[in-house]
């Protein structure tokens, strides 16, 4: 390489960077700044894509409407919005729960100790379990058990993605919590549940709203879980044990359909997830300045 | 020594020992969380054994040969993801190809003061922001806009380099080597935001100390900090990795489902994920364990690279 | 608190009512590591009793023995017998939670709650069972610790949001509210600039009127000035080359600072030391 020779370079030289050298440095800049412009190219065509796509679409009909026919003009995606959010929901109402205890297990209990050290291996490799694999494991545990596709199996299929998120933001929260407060919660008397659920918890609170919410914005949009646990449905479900239709799904079923009013509808349906993913975390990012230590 | 006082004394027994409702919430609180943590390992276990259950008719059946078969036939009954594993396989190497040295780049840039942090808080946020589009927002695009995009330009490779075995195919509308790009466009931001944690987590002695032995830049950042977070950096190309072997939809929308193993880049393919995706829905009996069948191979293939990125990773917070 | 918890039996002699901590024999080890030997120490009621001695010696590990807070360092074990108004307090019927209720602790680092300045006060007070008037028993706590005239309009700020003096008077406000028997205070003073010092060594002189005090003081100055029992610590190395603490000498405080019987104490309270 041509800046290795200049290190020998004799003294009086020292101060003028050599030719070669700058000429690498050079190179390595221009390189680097190709990456960025690179890397910005398709990202910025998504996001632009999607938005002038999707606005083009969007009616009040898409939030009032049932999913059109093949190659009928109009219709919505009303039973997609509302099965979304009940699929999340039910994902974050098994996952908050356990995640967040889990943390309290493995930080205000067993700090260190054999058994939280497994548990936050186990987090981690849950967290690289791949979604189409959470899918499976709620088709077999749910969808087969009970002998139907439901919003019940999408939220438990959501929940193994949620959980490992909620239980790592909730262990920061409580990590981020001094010695010294326990401390003083432990020296006045406090058992651990009351130091916990009236101290500690209050005080992590930002850290795991921001948990939550990073979990909801990445349920919002997956796909691969729902595909065999809640379906699709072309109506609303009428109870969380139906077949139910989501946002995702729905972009996925309109986006290989091959008719142009579907493909529309599915740049719109996929338009209001990526708005709703990037509210929830800018809600993350506002809750989680309001740190209290 | 004469006794003490005791009437104070007994109390603090008698408290102790009384029935307290609290303590018994703090006893029952307590194994509870012990209860949710233990079954967070147990989680794991069970996913693996609900796969297993239902693959199992297919194990038996096929065993290992499942893995070197390459046939997928319903009618006959005779299954193998040969051609699968080897789709999941490159498409996962063409796509770290790309997004390694970009998301290398983008976190040196991220890092490295090229630019006023004005300029580069927004950037970052984008990257975060491109983290959480979903894979079905990636595949919608990539039908619809990328793909037709570098459709000319890939039929221009052909035309060249046609006689290398790689692109010896005409490029048709879905292709393995278009949905590898998309796949290195999804997995980048997790390259770079993990490149970037450990480039900026370096001790600054480290940056100060080169520069202080008169090496510019460029020799500080080549020669000592992408060495220095070299483990941080492997950590995020296997995690990456795990992220790119398991991604279903856009390969689903994007790889073209057919079941061979080509040798040509441009020829469509398919993978494990996109497999049980696209086959699920009519799969029954047979079909239906095979699937599972591929889901625990993708489940394994998946733990060990994440089992080895967490090794890393965690060497590095050693290190450190 | 019950009044019936408080020693009132006439056939005692004044001497036996007198102590409320009886200390008999007391080893403490960090794993295999004895931080301090065979300490012997009684604290008589209503008494301020100050621990002095060189930076290691096991003053603070002491002191967390006195209301269990050692039982949450792994390792940590206690030889010996610490005898709180006759009960030993390491009997394995006791529930380490009851003695802290009892026995209530200031730390060396002022460490309120995240939440409000009356929450602070009032939380030790309401996870103690206390049913009567929470507000006068903030201001009672607060007027206890010479901080009510200070945080009287901004009750319902951030606790956080006092300063480093305020916020360790409002700690032992916090711990005033829990109408505990023995205060424990781990160098309470070592953060505060001089006046906040003086205040809170004038509201001791006011609190030993009802709590017996153990304090821990690098301050011979604040020794002298606010306790009545003195006891001098020493460390010493062992063939193996670690240190253990002892108790040197403990007495009236007189007696300490002007006619120490050992040499040692002599030389540390005339800062002829090491
Ligand atoms: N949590 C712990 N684990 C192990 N050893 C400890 C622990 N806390 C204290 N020690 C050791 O016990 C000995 C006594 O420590 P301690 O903190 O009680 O001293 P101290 O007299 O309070 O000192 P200082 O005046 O500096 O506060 C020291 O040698 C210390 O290293
Ligand atoms: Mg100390």
């Amino acid at each position: 390489m041509a800046h290795s020779s200049s290190q020998s370079a004799p003294l009086d030289n020292q101060f003028a960077v050599s030719s070669g050298r700058k000429m690498f440095g050079n190179i390595m800049t221009a390189l680097v700044f190709s990456c960025v412009a690179i890397a910005a190219i398709p990202l910025v065509s998504i996001l632009f894509m999607v938005i002038t796509k999707g606005l083009g679409g969007l009616t009040p009909a898409v939030f009032t409407d049932l999913p059109p026919a093949a190659g009928v003009a109009g219709g919505g995606f009303r039973n997609a919005i509302t099965g979304t959010l009940i699929t999340c929901l039910i994902g974050a109402l098994i996952s908050v729960p356990f995640g967040v205890l889990t943390a309290v297990y493995t930080i205000e209990f067993g700090r260190g100790n054999k058994l939280s050290q497994f548990v936050s291996f186990c987090t981690n490799i849950l967290s690289g379990v791949p979604s189409i694999i959470a899918g499976l494991f709620a088709y077999g545990i749910v969808v087969l058990a009970t002998g139907t596709f439901s919003a019940v199996a999408g939220g438990i299929a959501l929940s193994v993605l949620m959980l490992p998120i909620i239980i790592r933001t909730s262990e920061e929260g409580f990590k981020s919590i001094p010695r010294d407060t326990r401390l003083a919660a432990t020296g006045i008397g406090a058992t651990n549940f009351q130091s916990v659920t009236q101290i500690i918890l209050p005080a992590a609170m930002p850290f795991i709203a921001t948990g939550v919410t990073l979990a909801l914005a990445r349920a919002a949009g997956e796909t691969a879980p729902l595909l065999f646990t809640a379906l699709f449905n072309q109506y609303d479900a009428k109870s969380i044990w139906e077949p139910t239709a989501t946002l995702s799904v729905l972009i996925y079923n309109f986006a290989i359909s091959p008719y142009k009013n579907q493909q529309a509808l599915a740049w719109v349906a996929a338009l209001i997830v990526v708005l709703l993913i990037l509210v929830v975390s800018i809600l993350a990012r506002i809750v989680s300045r309001r740190k209290v230590y | 020594m004469t006794s003490l006082t005791t009437a104070p004394a007994e109390t603090l027994i008698d408290s102790s020992t009384k029935f307290q409702p609290e303590r018994q919430i703090n006893q029952i609180f307590r194994w509870l969380t012990i209860a949710l943590a233990v079954c967070v390992g147990l989680v794991l276990l069970w996913i693996t054994y609900s796969l297993l259950l239902i693959a199992l008719p297919a194990i038996r059946t096929f065993g290992l040969g499942f893995l070197t078969n390459s046939t997928w036939n319903p009618v006959e009954e005779i299954y193998g993801v040969f051609p699968q594993i080897y789709g999941t396989i490159l498409s996962s190497f063409l796509a770290l190809l790309f997004a390694v040295p970009l998301g290398v780049g983008v976190a040196v840039f991220l890092t490295e003061n090229f630019l006023p942090p004005k300029i580069l808080t927004p950037i970052a946020f984008i990257m975060e922001l491109l983290a959480a589009i979903p894979s079905v927002v990636y595949g919608l695009w990539g039908i619809f806009v990328f793909l037709p995009a570098i459709r000319p330009i890939l039929q221009g490779i052909n035309r060249a380099f046609g006689w290398i075995p790689f692109f010896s195919t005409t490029p048709g509308g879905r292709h393995l080597f278009g949905a590898s790009l998309v796949l290195a466009i999804m997995i980048l931001p997790t390259i770079v935001a993990i490149s970037r944690d450990t480039m900026s987590s370096l001790p600054p002695q480290l940056r100060q100390g080169s520069y202080g032995l008169g090496a510019t830049r460029w020799e500080t950042i080549t020669r000592v900090l992408v060495p220095a977070g070299l483990s941080g950096i492997i950590g995020s190309v296997m995690l990456a990795l795990g992220r790119a072997l398991g991604e279903t939809m856009a390969l689903a929308m994007l790889v073209g489902n057919a079941n061979n193993a080509n040798i040509s880049w441009f020829s469509p393919a398919s993978t494990i994920a996109s497999l049980i995706a696209n086959q699920f829905g009519e799969a029954s009996g047979l079909q239906k364990s095979s699937l599972f069948y591929g889901a625990l191979i993708l489940m394994v293939l998946t733990l060990l690279v994440n089992i080895l990125a967490q090794m890393v990773v965690s060497r590095f917070q050693q290190v450190e | 608190m019950n009044p019936s918890t408080r020693p009132n039996s006439a056939s005692d002699t004044l001497e036996n009512n007198d102590i409320v901590i009886r200390t008999e024999n007391v080893s403490i080890f960090y794993g295999a590591f004895q931080a301090v030997r065979n300490v012997f120490l009684d604290v008589p009621k209503n008494n301020v009793v100050a621990l002095i001695g060189p930076s290691g010696c096991g003053k603070s590990t002491l002191l967390r023995c006195y209301n269990r807070l050692n039982d949450l360092i792994p390792g940590a074990r206690v030889e010996g017998k610490i005898a709180y108004q006759g009960v030993d307090l390491y009997d394995p019927k006791i529930d380490p939670v009851e003695v802290r209720r009892r026995i209530g602790m200031v730390f060396q680092k002022a460490n309120p709650f995240p939440k409000s300045i009356y929450e602070n006060v009032a939380f030790g007070a309401r996870i103690n069972g206390f049913k009567g008037n929470m507000d006068e028993l903030v201001e009672r706590s607060l007027r206890g610790s010479a901080l009510w005239d200070e945080v009287k309009d901004k009750l319902k700020e951030s606790g956080l949001s006092l300063s480093g003096g305020q916020q360790q008077r409002l700690c032992i406000a916090r711990t005033i509210a829990i109408e505990p028997e023995v205060i424990l205070m781990d160098e309470p003073c070592s953060a505060l600039d001089p006046i906040s010092t003086l205040r809170v060594e004038d509201l001791m002189h006011e609190l030993k009127k009802q709590f017996t005090i153990i304090i821990v003081t690098h301050n011979m100055q604040q020794a002298s000035r606010v306790a009545d029992m003195t006891a001098f610590f020493n460390a010493e190395a062992t063939e193996g080359g670690s240190r253990f603490g002892y108790l040197v000498e403990y007495d009236k405080t007189y007696n300490i600072f002007n006619a120490p019987k050992q040499q040692a104490t002599q030389d540390y309270v005339s800062g002829r030391f090491g």
